[in-house]
């Protein structure tokens, strides 16, 4: 009770000081708790995005590649691959279901993929699929029909019944121009996937987009794959990526993921170096902001320690006060880790579809205040030492 | 029974040239309990280096201070510091109020290390020293008079035995200071604390039936000498 109400008057005495403390220390916590937690839900994430695909069948190239342009709709297509791979696939008895891709254009940077209706009724998660929002519909095959991801229909402003005509190319150049003209017929409800970025056409459409070269027509960008059983991966794996050499199977999804990820581990530990130094830096200003306001103290000191204030009270008031400054430092560093992973957040989705959620509990949101709140009060240790050094006799003599 | 009993008291300071000079050195001094004395002291006597070390602040170089049938020397500095938290009231020149605390607060701080705080007590003093309206100003919002009122009552809130009080009205206007002696004598009188008063001034040391010359107390070769 005591101590607290020491410790109270004296931030209130150092207002100015203690504020800038705090907040640097938010400052700091926020970076800390948002680089964890979006290192940690990206991972999560982005290794768990699968779609609900198990496999992505394409042309030979990197796997890694291959998942990020099927599933993830990111990069660059290896190349194609003829349309009779994808029926040899759909026909393969260890396959569920396989479900043909075709990537190529673009409306407005937005990536336009062709697919099959199918597409849209197998499950992107256990229990979930594609909804069409009320008002809209599935295209139609044969038809210049679109259905937009939620994502793109609001970013491009387009609604069911628009007229668009596409772009040649995965990247926007208005020179490239289509002259087919789409229709839009419906918007997916959102999925919190990389599909709501998508504008999806029929297959046959992106097949035979004017200006594409008329011998390709029959091809496919890649397969996404769904087997009965795990085992049929690997023997698809043999036959594909060992026994063959003119097409690239992609299997499991998470490992081309969790590989990315693994490459750019040492990025990743330089965040968390950064972040923590950050922490530090901002402990030290903790120390220094309390060190400095030693000698102003020192008068209260003595009288506290005349009126009976034991050595180790003085110590534990102002190691009290450094931990509260961090303590409430970090308080602010929930709104600051809020901010950040809500830009964050909003960057990932724009650029892969994929959502983070910064409400999503965290360990971090545990552990680094407490953190921060020992960082705090160990930065108070040194100042409370000189605290609990000082002389009361001196101390109560008037400074001239 | 003697309330404070020193023998051979001898302290000493070492001089920025490294030689000591013996400040305070009093043979023997007693003080019966409920008792009010007033040392009469000029600058330089060593009279508040003799109030720190009756207080604990301050650790004799040899010589024995008993208070309260304690002898000082036999304590820890946490002892101590427990002992001034307990038994004993300090009234400063200075009045060493704490800036960042209410009128309040000052005076429940001066309980909280020993009895614990008792705010109606606390109230209750500073009803007694005609501060009842001024318990949540802070100490820059007052007058030098009222602010010492405020030290009166925290050196007597936690029923002090003996209340020491160092030029308590040195820096006072002679209305003020009167009315401030008048407080610390009665306040020790009715928490029947003994009170002992150094002040170089006649008019204060004159309303005192007890009086002793500090200077003719203290035989130490430079009373008062190195701060």
């Amino acid at each position: 009770m005591t101590l607290w109400l020491i410790v109270r008057r004296s931030l209130r005495q150092h207002l100015l000081s203690s504020l800038v403390t705090a907040v640097l220390i938010a400052l700091a916590g926020g970076l800390l708790m948002s680089v964890w937690a979006v290192r940690r839900q990206a991972h999560a994430t982005f290794t768990g995005q699968s779609g609900g695909w198990d496999a992505v069948l394409g042309a030979r190239g990197a796997k890694l590649q291959l998942v990020l342009n099927a599933i993830f709709h990111l990069e660059a297509s290896p190349g194609n691959l003829p349309y009779d791979d994808y029926l040899a696939m759909a026909s393969n008895r260890a396959v569920a279901v396989a479900i043909p891709l075709a990537v190529g254009d673009n409306y407005l940077g937005y990536r336009l993929v062709g697919t099959l209706t199918n597409y849209f009724s197998t499950e992107y998660r256990k229990g979930a699929a594609f909804r069409v929002e009320p008002g809209g519909r599935l295209f139609e095959d044969g038809y210049r029909e679109a259905v937009l991801g939620s994502f793109a229909a609001r970013r491009l402003g387009l609604k069911v019944g628009d007229r668009f005509k596409p772009y040649h190319g995965l990247n926007f150049d208005p020179k490239a121009q289509h002259e087919d003209e789409y229709t839009v017929v419906g918007i997916l409800e959102p999925s919190n996937t990389p599909a709501d970025r998508v504008v999806w056409i029929p297959l046959a459409g992106l097949q035979n987009m004017s200006g594409h070269d008329p011998g390709a027509a029959a091809d496919v960008s890649a397969v996404l794959v769904r087997l009965r059983t795990p085992i049929a991966g690997q023997q698809l794996d043999m036959l594909y990526n060992r026994q063959g050499n003119r097409l690239t199977f992609a299997w499991p999804i998470a490992k081309q993921m969790a590989d990315l990820f693994d490459k750019f581990g040492w990025f990743d530990s330089v965040l968390t170096l950064v972040a923590w130094l950050v922490a530090l830096v901002a402990t030290g200003a903790v120390m220094a902001s309390i060190y400095n306001s030693m000698s102003s103290r020192r008068r209260d000191l003595a009288i506290l320690r005349a009126l009976g204030a034991r050595r180790r009270t003085v110590f534990a008031a102002i190691v009290l006060e450094a931990a509260t400054i961090a303590a409430g430092g970090m308080i602010l560093a929930y709104v600051i880790y809020l901010a950040i992973l809500a830009g964050a957040s909003a960057v990932i989705r724009a650029q892969t579809g994929v959502v983070l959620d910064p409400f999503q509990p965290d360990a971090v949101l545990l552990w680094a205040p407490l953190a921060m709140i020992a960082l705090g009060a160990f930065a108070g240790i040194v100042p409370a030492i000189k605290a609990y050094r000082t002389d009361v006799a001196t101390g109560l003599t008037p400074e001239s | 029974m003697a309330l404070l009993e020193i023998t051979d008291l001898c302290k000493a300071f070492t001089a920025p040239d490294g030689s000591r000079h013996e400040v305070v050195r009093i043979p023997r001094f007693t003080l019966a309990e409920r008792t009010q004395i007033a040392l009469s002291g000029t600058s330089g006597t060593g009279k508040t280096t003799f109030l720190h070390l009756i207080a604990g602040i301050l650790t004799p170089d040899s010589g024995t201070i008993t208070l309260d049938g304690q002898p000082m020397s036999a304590l820890s500095e946490a002892a101590r510091d427990r002992l001034r938290a307990t038994e004993i009231g300090y009234i400063f020149q200075t009045f060493n109020l704490l800036q960042g605390f209410t009128v309040l607060e000052n005076v429940l701080l001066g309980m909280s290390f020993g009895p614990g705080a008792d705010r109606s007590r606390a109230v209750a003093l500073l009803e007694r020293v005609g501060l009842s309206q001024r318990l949540h100003h802070f100490p820059r919002q007052l007058s030098t008079g009222q602010q010492q009122r405020v030290a009166v009552a925290r050196a007597l809130a936690h029923r002090p035995k003996l209340v020491l009080a160092d030029e308590p009205t040195g820096n006072l206007d002679t209305a003020n200071a009167r009315e401030a002696l008048a407080l610390i004598r009665e306040g020790c009188a009715e928490n029947d604390a003994a009170l002992l008063l150094v002040s170089h001034d006649p008019g204060v040391l004159s309303r005192f039936e007890n009086q002793l010359s500090l200077a003719e107390l203290n035989q130490a070769s430079a009373p008062g000498g190195v701060r």
